[in-house]
């Protein structure tokens, strides 16, 4: 069974100036594997998946992705229209802020519909029932398809934009805290969906957070992050049960019962 | 001409057009590249006009550009001839550049106009220029100008059927009622101006160049004579321009836009057509509508146009439906619907009340 | 009894480091060898803090291997669990080897039948079939069935533990691990799980477990390891 990677990302660095965002990381994500990055505020997870999503320009280091024809492409070759194309079709980006992943003046609906009239559906029908069983999928109620977001708690802004993301059926998704700022048990509701979501429909995610116990529960493998750096990886319930790096020990006895 | 000329001060004597030529160059270059590349919003140096912006300096400073002295220029306003707008416009160039001005839509060379394209069909021989407020079709959804940019350069349109799609979502049916997106060449989207949708088929193979300019924003755009210009839609809403269940009260036309007049305080009003100078050529054809011996009696002047001029007045106390207003910043770029209730719906009677502006 | 082991276990060491306490090494095992044959159950045997439970770990590769080997039959490979990559340890999971472990990781929201048809509907069953399976071995655990429906997370200890043992053995895999099964169960629980350990090993499977009570493990097991032998040797 020869599995190949859907993205690989080999020495990526990233200054901020003088001041190190990212250094030398290197990590591989397979299809339907959930990836998550750990670390504390200013450990250069967030810039790494910004570098991994091409939002961010490496200093060095480059990040390829395995095209849906299965050729694997270094992502910086790609021309603009076709690295668009791949963010709005191929990958979904889950930001913390539901109001940087959704349009907030635009009905639930129409920011479902939004991806797949990029992609040329023109049929307001059609567009409308695919809306609505997406919204049925994450748990909204169909009733609330014309309803704005600024209408709609936390938990629901982030099933929707869940909703807006997986509706083109990308088969990589980037998370970035998805469930930072939420009630817990706001955050059990979204994790088990995406957690659900995730099996189903066999995505892989590079989930950064630094909840262990939202790595716990969602990722198969997890990469620690200080200063730039990975500094430990595996196996996620390997890495936390029996972490070797000081850091990670510090970081897994500092937590909870995770 | 310059009959206002003060005492013993000099007469002021102003360069072709009001603006210097090194500047119509400018803005000649300018539309050149707009022509070139249908659609396309050039950025250009708008120069400060001795006028308000909303008042049409963009269209002012294109009309300065591309006028020489044997144009006829004609100036509309929602359709009228004599609204404050296009009267100063229209005196603009007559005193800085002494050109022959008409409201014949058949005889002008260059038309600039405000949210109206003519019922009168247009020839090779005319340009058309219209003012802009916001030429961005896409401003709506997305107000970072380097990411609009970017959905131009890569054509990527699904923001603009979001908006449709939220217009049908929240009003049954696509509300937009004027400044209605269109697709130039199979390429660039573009913003029409507030011209009513009714009014898009008409961009559409036109013969004559079609040039749009915004002054405060600074950018001059283009369709080139017989050019496809499509109406964006869904294939199970598709576009549909308002139709009207009367004809006009004035001159009988049909199948042309009519503005709704307030008669009076007991709820009167009339439908008559938008385009002064269409209405008045047919009913000298000797068409009349039901309305018509009336509206003789109270305006005799058959020159411009005996509804709109200010003076109207006797026994029909006419609202001049909001014309001549400028719009103001932020006014008159997406339509709200103007009566939700009808608009678009075949049959229904449909006009531009006062609030087509807002 | 097949020619090959399912599991050999050979040299293992392992010693914790503690950081947070200025680097106290803490030895767990020194040269841990053994095989294990399909169809066989074997105990680890020995006192508290022999590291029984971290050696059933390391197996499972929930625990690092210092040194040594740890070999996992998976159809025609061997998998080294002690140095396999961590894809290749997640696979080998998904295959070959089960885990049965005292405490439920409840999982937010999914009710216990749910939790217990999971592994076998990640094996490719029909959601039906896996529900339908679920059911039946949770009634022989004998839990209410009131109760299927509802998340575990407020279930007693004793049933939290039956939808544990559930989860563990309702999907087939050559190699189980078992770290006190019977603990916090009832007479007549601790006999159904006697059953069903049994009828695991009919099917082949070969079970490494730890059970500390010991009329469950004269019941099911064919041989004790003493781990106090692998013990702290090297310290």
């Amino acid at each position: 069974m020869i599995e190949q990677p859907l993205l690989i990302a080999e020495g990526l660095s990233k200054n901020y100036g003088a001041r190190i965002g990212c250094r030398d990381v290197s990590l591989e994500v397979y299809p339907g594997e959930v990836l998550a990055v750990v670390g504390e505020s200013g450990s250069g997870k967030s810039t790494l998946l910004g570098l991994l999503s091409t939002e961010l320009e490496a200093s060095a280091g480059r990040v390829s992705y395995r095209l849906r024809d299965g050729r694997l492409a270094d992502l910086a070759s790609l021309g603009a229209a076709e690295k668009r194309l791949l963010m709005r079709t191929d990958w979904g980006f889950v930001r913390q802020n539901p109001a940087d992943g959704l349009r907030m003046a635009v009905s639930a609906g129409g920011n479902v519909g939004e991806r797949l009239m990029a992609v040329g559906w023109r049929h307001y029908g059609h567009i409308r029932d695919e809306a609505i069983d997406w919204l049925g999928r994450v748990e909204i109620a169909a009733d609330r398809v014309d309803d704005d977001p600024r209408a709609f708690s936390g938990g629901m802004r982030q099933r929707l934009q869940i909703a807006r993301n997986l509706v083109t059926r990308p088969r990589l998704v980037f998370m970035d805290e998805p469930t930072g700022g939420l009630d817990v048990s706001v955050q059990a509701r979204l994790l088990d969906l995406i957690r659900q979501l995730v099996a189903e429909l066999g995505l892989a995610v590079i989930i950064v957070t630094h909840d262990l116990a939202v790595a716990r529960l969602l990722s198969h493998r997890m990469v620690v992050m200080r200063h730039g750096r990975v500094i430990e990886t595996g196996i996620t319930d390997q890495v936390l049960d029996d972490p070797r790096e000081p850091y990670t020990q510090l970081l897994v006895s500092s937590v909870l019962a995770a | 001409m310059n009959a206002h000329a003060t005492g013993a001060m000099p007469e002021i004597t102003y360069n072709f057009a009001y603006l210097d030529e090194q500047t119509k160059r400018m803005i000649r270059r300018a539309i050149l590249k707009a022509i070139a590349v249908p659609g396309y919003q050039v950025p250009f140096a708008a120069r400060e006009m001795p006028m308000p912006y909303g008042w049409g300096t963009g269209g002012v400073q294109v009309t300065a550009a591309v006028l020489g002295p044997d144009d006829v220029l004609k100036v509309i306003d929602q359709g009228a001839d004599d609204t404050t707008n296009a009267v100063a416009i229209r005196g603009f160039f007559e005193k800085t550049a002494r050109v022959a001005t008409t409201t014949s839509a058949r005889e002008a060379t260059v038309i600039q106009t405000r949210h109206r394209i003519p019922e009168t069909p247009l020839t090779e021989n005319q340009i058309l220029v219209y003012q802009v407020p916001i030429p961005e079709p896409l401003r709506f959804l997305e107000p970072r100008e380097t990411e609009t940019r970017q959905l131009h350069a890569l054509a990527e349109y699904g923001l603009m059927h979001v908006k449709l799609y939220e217009d049908i979502a929240r009003h049954g049916h696509i509300a937009t009622t004027y400044a209605y997106p269109v697709e130039v060449a199979g390429r660039y989207v573009m913003d029409p101006s507030p011209i009513p949708k009714f009014d898009n088929p008409k961009l559409d193979d036109c013969p004559a160049l079609q040039l749009f300019g915004a002054g405060r924003e600074k950018r001059i755009y283009a369709i080139p004579p017989f050019t496809r210009v499509r109406s964006l839609d869904f294939e199970d809403h598709p576009f549909r321009v308002q139709r009207f269940a009367q004809p006009c009260a004035l001159c009988a036309a049909t199948g042309v836009y009519l503005d709704e007049v307030i008669l009076d305080d007991k709820g009167g009003r009339m439908f008559v057509c938008s385009d002064t100078d269409y209405c008045n050529e047919r009913q000298e054809a000797g068409h009349r509508g039901e309305m018509a011996g009336e509206a003789g009696r109270a305006s005799p002047s058959p020159q411009p146009s005996p509804l709109r001029g200010e003076g109207a007045d006797g026994a029909l106390n006419l609202s001049p439906t909001g014309k001549g207003r400028p719009e103001g910043p932020g006014e008159g770029t997406w339509g709200v619907p103007t009566t939700p209730s009808s608009a678009g719906d075949p049959g229904s009677a449909r006009a531009a009340p006062s609030g087509m502006t807002k | 009894m097949a020619t090959k082991p399912i599991l050999s276990v050979s040299g293992v060491a392992k010693t914790f480091i503690l950081h947070l306490r200025e680097g106290a090494r803490l030895p767990v095992v020194n040269g841990a060898g053994f095989d294990l044959y399909a169809g066989e159950c074997v105990a680890l045997g020995g006192p508290s803090g022999a590291g029984k439970s971290s050696l059933l770990k390391m197996v499972y590769g929930n625990y690092r291997v210092d040194d040594g080997a740890i070999r996992v039959r998976d159809g025609d490979e061997v998998v080294d669990v002690a140095t396999a990559p961590p894809r290749r340890l997640i696979r080998l999971r998904d295959t070959t080897m089960g885990y049965v472990s005292q405490f439920l990781r409840v999982i937010p929201r999914v009710g216990a039948r749910d939790v217990v048809a999971e592994p076998l509907i990640h094996d490719g069953v029909a959601p039906e079939e896996a529900t339908k399976r679920a059911g039946e071995l949770l009634a022989r655990l004998n839990l209410p069935e009131r109760l299927w429906a509802l998340p575990p997370a407020t279930f007693s200890g004793g049933e939290q533990q039956r939808v544990n043992i559930a989860r563990g053995l309702i999907a087939h895999r050559p190699l189980l691990l078992m770290d006190e099964p019977t603990a916090s169960l009832d007479a007549a629980n601790r006999a159904v799980v006697v059953q069903l350990i049994e009828e695991k090993k009919r099917a082949g499977v070969a079970i490494l477990g730890i059970f500390h009570d010991a009329e469950v493990r004269e019941a099911v097991c064919d041989r004790v390891i003493d781990v106090t032998s692998f013990g702290q040797m090297a310290a």
